[in-house]
């Protein structure tokens, strides 16, 4: 599981994990906790160009449909298929097994920390 | 611990039931039905007004509706041009008066309506059985197992005969279902093209839909002949296909879809079910979505409908899927349940980003389409199937003797001939002698052949045809005009459902061990918020089967149904009175199409003033989603107003959005009451302020029951509004469809509501939004009857008697769950909001628990968690007397007493008899009992449980499992075990 507080995070929270020019991207627990239990994630395939703040997937829980927004600009590299096949670890592990896309990127947008998402949330 | 081995103390009432008084040996006049459709009496009615505290149903009414909005203000009572009640007795005699102005003729005319054979038993037992037509959509699923087992049927029967992965519960109709394909072609296609192709052989009234529908989206049509050699098939997003083509013609569409679909496109077939049982299934020919319409598996033409259309889907578009879909998960004790599926892609969640504005099934016409399917097996769908095309095989040979052209070499049961003589007196000719054919153009006419064809109708035709029929016998082999290559070898129907019930007793006994399943109104009270389960009285049920009624074809000629036509006119006449405004289009076959069709209306009248800018919809937060989702299908774009506190609209923000978008302001959406169930007070203001805007405003008439002959959205500001038939004007709910959601508008819109090309009168001229002129008309009797019997003074009674009920509820439960909202003088509508947050917050039980454990007090949970989350919405009716409202109010406190011994830490939170609930027999006789609550306390809480109790099937159900192991086809019977 990634340390929290070294990750970078969105309004749509999300976080990312930057490693050279490679984002991965996963839901917060915040938000894994709002959806409830998570049954269906659809992911963009590998290979796809991808906008910042463009829909690019879904997360369907029993309680709702929640957004997959692209955090960054650029092109697919991986989708997690762990992910796909048991969608419950969305819940179970959402900093770590649970992460959802990775992203080849240029420049990184202006994220947030982990203090200011915090504040966001209210925690 | 402590356990409680006694029921729980329920709490006392007033004495509403004086059971100890001395006979009362005066006379009652009960020949009015509006003493027969309204529960409580006006000793009841006394009590509750004392409880309430005013004196008469009316001041009560007077104090809840505001002031400003009194239709006396507006117009006198006189002036309704509503007759007098009628009896029961009377109104039925008017109606066998209507029924006798229509002519049953031998339809032949086809185009996706054929005659069939209902069977008796499913008819008595099903179509006219309460425990099937009063059931509420299957929502709380621990309770309706036996209707999701008859749509997991419906389910299997489409996937298996169309040969795709997944089918859903139904479709309003096969127009609209051609209509949804499209939108999910749009959504899951890869393709960045706008086009959709739609095949020349169309039927012409699901053209005509596409038409109307695309154009609001701005979605390019393009018509090809797509059976014709080397056709060139343009890039799309889509591509639909008629099989057998409207003409009747047979034909393999395998290259054209694959061409298709090798261009990223979405390939939609629709296809006829019973020639399936003999044809390659679209599945086996590349298509990706088949839908069409199982009206002929049993299921009377009824001058349109209802009938259950279908949608089915390849793997991997399953969550693409509109409507409703039954799925296979499991209980808290392993065993498998049904219960719907993907519920969260539905409107009430995704609003304006929602799969479609459909909201509902064709439930009771799925559950008898797939009846006819159990009760007849494949073999004899089989069987009915090949006599179908050996007549018209018969049928073809003699108009060919007679010098006729047959247009297409390959059929199933449709031909269309090229005339020796005029295509139009030989349509007069066959009327003359009982028969209705299609007239194409001047040469050419087509006829259909169906399940209750016999060889002397075909007899009769040739004479038509103007021939006698000089061969009658019937071919065996169909090699002959049924290609090889194209008939179906693939099995289809093999589970064991559809392979058992052949004799009468065994089917009359599957019907009756799964309504036995099932909690309908004829049980108990359903105190569904928002939803309006009142009496659906039998006197109002009696005309939907007389043959005069049931038994004509919707493009029957105008001379074969006046009394229809009259029926319908009249109808327009009472709901445009009733509701004040100008004029009533009863096309719309489900409320969320009456919204469409009311949204479409505001955008037609937008763009013929030179507004095309004007395509802003505010809608308040509280809306039910399915007014952000219409929107969006009338191509209009969905800015959500704030409510305040109060849970109203907040007036400030309604102009600073206003303000914002200004000239762009197409609409206002507003329900009314509100779906807080408050009689908001600002109401004329808001409307004002819209129309000071330019916009028009929609009034939602979800909620008419509450304001019926009190008050008048077209007096207080509406200009177009929908009615749900089904909730306020008594159409059953069917288990989650039939709906009927008539589009009224004041004059200025009149032009644009929906007409239909191919209508006996154009009540209106505007596009269709259904496949049928008049939508489903077999089921209009029902309304027209209730308001017939009901008058003006009695409809009024009926919304008294419902705001009564509702604020007696509210106002005894109140000490127990705070009642959310209400309105002036702290009265509320027909519904009241019950907040369960605080006693979540206090003890850990939730709304969850507390509408499980209703069902083991013998009730069916209010509305859940709509429109506010984590609470309760209890709308009692009018129809419910005050005996069945004191049990709910008392089941309610004894609950809340429950919930308190958890809070106070007599039972654990994950062990007490909420969270155990719903308890089925299973559950309390096998094994060691090892709860803190007594068995007692489980099952029978309430002593007179003991003697008749509802015992639901199964425990509580898990709804992650099965969203996530999605099987959407019977299970296989050792499943079970």
């Amino acid at each position: 599981m990634a340390d929290k507080s070294t990750l970078q995070y969105t309004a749509e929270h999300e976080w990312v994990l930057v490693d050279g020019d490679v984002a991965t991207v996963g839901i917060t627990a915040y938000a894994a906790d709002k959806l409830g239990d998570v049954v269906f994630v659809d992911l963009p395939d590998v290979g796809v160009s991808v906008v910042g703040g463009k829909v690019v997937g879904e997360i369907e829980s029993t309680k709702s449909v929640g957004e997959l927004f692209a955090p960054v600009d650029g092109e697919v590299v991986e989708s997690n298929q762990a992910v796909v096949d048991a969608p419950e670890l969305v819940n179970t592990d959402p900093f770590g097994d649970g992460w959802l896309i990775k992203v080849r990127f240029e420049s990184l947008p202006a994220l947030m920390t982990f203090a200011e998402y915090s504040t966001l949330v209210g925690e | 611990m402590t356990t409680i081995d006694t029921a729980p103390q329920l709490a006392t009432s007033e004495p509403s039931n004086p059971a100890h008084s001395a006979p009362d040996l005066s006379s009652q006049d009960l020949s009015g039905f509006a003493g027969r459709h309204i529960g409580t009496d006006a000793t009841a009615q006394d009590t509750m007004l004392q409880a309430i505290g005013y004196d008469s149903v009316d001041t009560l009414v007077g104090a809840a509706v505001p002031a400003s909005i009194h239709v006396e203000g507006f117009r006198s009572a006189a002036d309704s041009v509503l007759p007098p009640a009628a009896t029961e007795r009377e109104a039925l005699a008017e109606l066998r008066s209507l029924a006798r102005l229509n002519t049953v003729n031998r339809s032949m005319i086809g185009l996706g309506y054929y005659d069939t054979i209902t069977p008796a038993v499913i008819k008595r037992n099903v179509l006219e059985n309460p425990s099937w037509y009063t059931a509420y959509t299957p929502y709380q699923p621990e309770i309706p197992q036996g209707r999701l087992e008859a749509l997991i049927n419906f389910q299997t029967m489409v996937s298996d005969l169309t040969g795709l992965a997944t089918a859903n519960a139904s479709m309003l109709d096969e127009g609209t279902a051609v209509v949804e394909g499209m939108l999910l072609a749009r959504r899951a296609s890869k393709s960045v093209s706008n086009t959709f192709v739609v095949d020349a052989d169309a039927l012409p009234q699901t053209t005509a839909l596409l038409r109307n529908r695309a154009g609001a989206l701005g979605i390019d049509l393009v018509e090809v002949a797509l059976s014709s050699p080397h056709v060139e098939v343009p890039a799309s997003f889509g591509l639909f296909v008629q099989y057998p083509g409207a003409s009747g013609r047979v034909w393999d569409p395998t290259s054209v879809i694959e061409k298709a679909k090798a261009g990223g496109a979405i390939a939609i077939v629709a296809a006829d079910l019973l020639a399936l049982t003999l044809i390659a299934s679209p599945g086996e020919l590349g298509a990706d979505v088949a839908v069409g319409t199982s009206q002929r598996f049993g299921v009377p033409m009824g001058f349109g409908g209802p009938h259950a259309g279908y949608m089915a889907v390849r793997a991997g578009l399953e969550r693409q899927l509109p409507g409703r879909l039954v799925g296979v998960s499991q209980d808290a004790t392993g065993h498998p349940a049904y219960r719907l599926s993907l519920q969260v892609r539905e409107q009430h969640i995704r609003r304006d980003k929602a799969t479609s504005n459909i909201c509902t099934a064709q439930v009771l016409l799925a559950v008898m389409a797939s009846m006819y399917a159990v009760y007849h097996g494949p073999q004899g769908l089989r069987h009915i199937a090949t006599t179908v095309t050996r007549l018209t095989r018969v049928l073809a040979r003699a108009a060919t003797e007679a010098g006729h052209t047959v247009q297409s070499a390959n059929y199933f049961d449709t031909l269309t001939l090229r005339t020796r003589t005029d295509a139009a007196q030989l349509v007069e000719r066959a009327h003359t002698a009982g028969y209705l054919i299609r007239l194409v153009d001047d040469h050419h006419v087509q006829m259909s052949v169906d399940e209750t064809t016999t060889l002397d109708d075909v007899r009769a035709m040739a004479d038509i045809l103007g021939e006698d029929l000089a061969d009658d016998t019937v071919p065996r082999a169909i090699d002959a005009w049924i290609p090889a290559a194209l008939q179906r070898t693939s099995a289809y129907l093999t589970h064991p459902v559809f392979n058992t019930h052949r004799s009468e007793t065994s089917m009359m006994r599957y019907l009756k061990h799964l309504a036995d399943f099932d909690y309908a109104l004829d049980r108990g009270m359903i105190p569904l918020g928002s939803c309006t389960m009142k009496l659906n009285a039998a006197t109002e049920m009696e005309a939907v089967s007389w043959p005069e009624f049931a038994g004509l074809h919707p493009f029957a000629p105008a001379a074969d149904v006046s009394g229809y036509l009259t029926l319908i006119d009249q109808l327009q006449g009472w709901l445009a009175d009733v509701t004040g405004y100008d004029t009533v289009s009863l096309q719309p076959n489900a409320g969320s199409q009456g919204e469409l069709a009311g949204l479409l209306a505001i955008r037609g009248y937008h763009l013929g003033r030179g507004d095309a800018q004007r395509t802003i919809c505010l809608i308040p937060q509280s809306a039910h989603g399915t007014n952000a989702a219409s929107a969006v299908l009338a191509g209009m774009r969905v800015v959500v107003v704030a409510c305040d506190d109060l849970g109203n609209v907040d007036l400030a923000d309604l102009k600073a959005k206003i303000a914002e978008h200004a000239d762009s302001i197409a609409a206002l959406m507003i329900t009314y009451p509100s779906t807080h169930g408050v009689y908001e007070h600002e109401v004329g203001q808001i409307c004002k302020t819209v129309h000071d805007a330019g916009g028009q405003v929609y009034v939602d008439g979800a909620n008419l029951n509450a304001l019926l002959g009190f008050a008048r959205y077209g007096d207080f500001g509406g200009d177009v509004s929908h009615l749900n038939l089904h909730k306020t004007f008594c159409i059953p709910h069917g288990g989650g469809g039939p709906g009927v959601g008539p589009v009224a508008a004041k004059a200025h819109l009149a032009p644009y509501l929906p007409g239909h090309p191919m209508a006996q009168r154009d009540f209106h001229t505007g596009a269709p939004v259904s496949a049928a002129p008049y939508g489903s008309p077999s089921i209009l009797p029902i309304t027209w009857s209730y308001v017939r019997m009901m008058g003006a003074d009695g409809l009024r009674d009926a919304t008294g008697a419902a705001v009564l009920a509702a604020n007696y509820v509210a106002v005894r439960l109140r000490d127990h769950f705070p009642v959310l909202y209400s309105g002036d003088n702290g009265l509320v509508a027909h519904e009241c909001i019950l907040d369960l947050r605080p006693l979540t917050a206090a003890t850990g039980v939730t709304v969850d628990d507390v509408a499980k454990r209703l069902v083991d007090y013998g009730f069916h949970a209010p509305t859940m968690s709509f429109p506010v989350s984590g609470t309760l919405m209890v709308e009692p009716t009018e129809s419910e007397d005050l005996v069945e409202i004191d049990r709910f109010i008392d089941a309610m406190i004894a609950i809340k007493s429950e919930a308190d011994a958890v809070g106070a830490g007599d039972w654990p939170v994950d062990d007490n008899p909420l969270r155990g609930a719903p308890h089925t027999a299973q559950s309390v006789i096998e094994g060691e009992w090892a709860h803190p609550y007594s068995r007692e306390t489980a099952v029978y809480p309430v002593s007179s449980l003991i003697r008749g109790k509802y015992w639901p099937p199964v425990r509580r159900i898990d709804n992650a499992y099965g969203d996530r192991n999605l099987v959407c086809a019977c299970p296989p019977p050792e499943a079970f075990e």
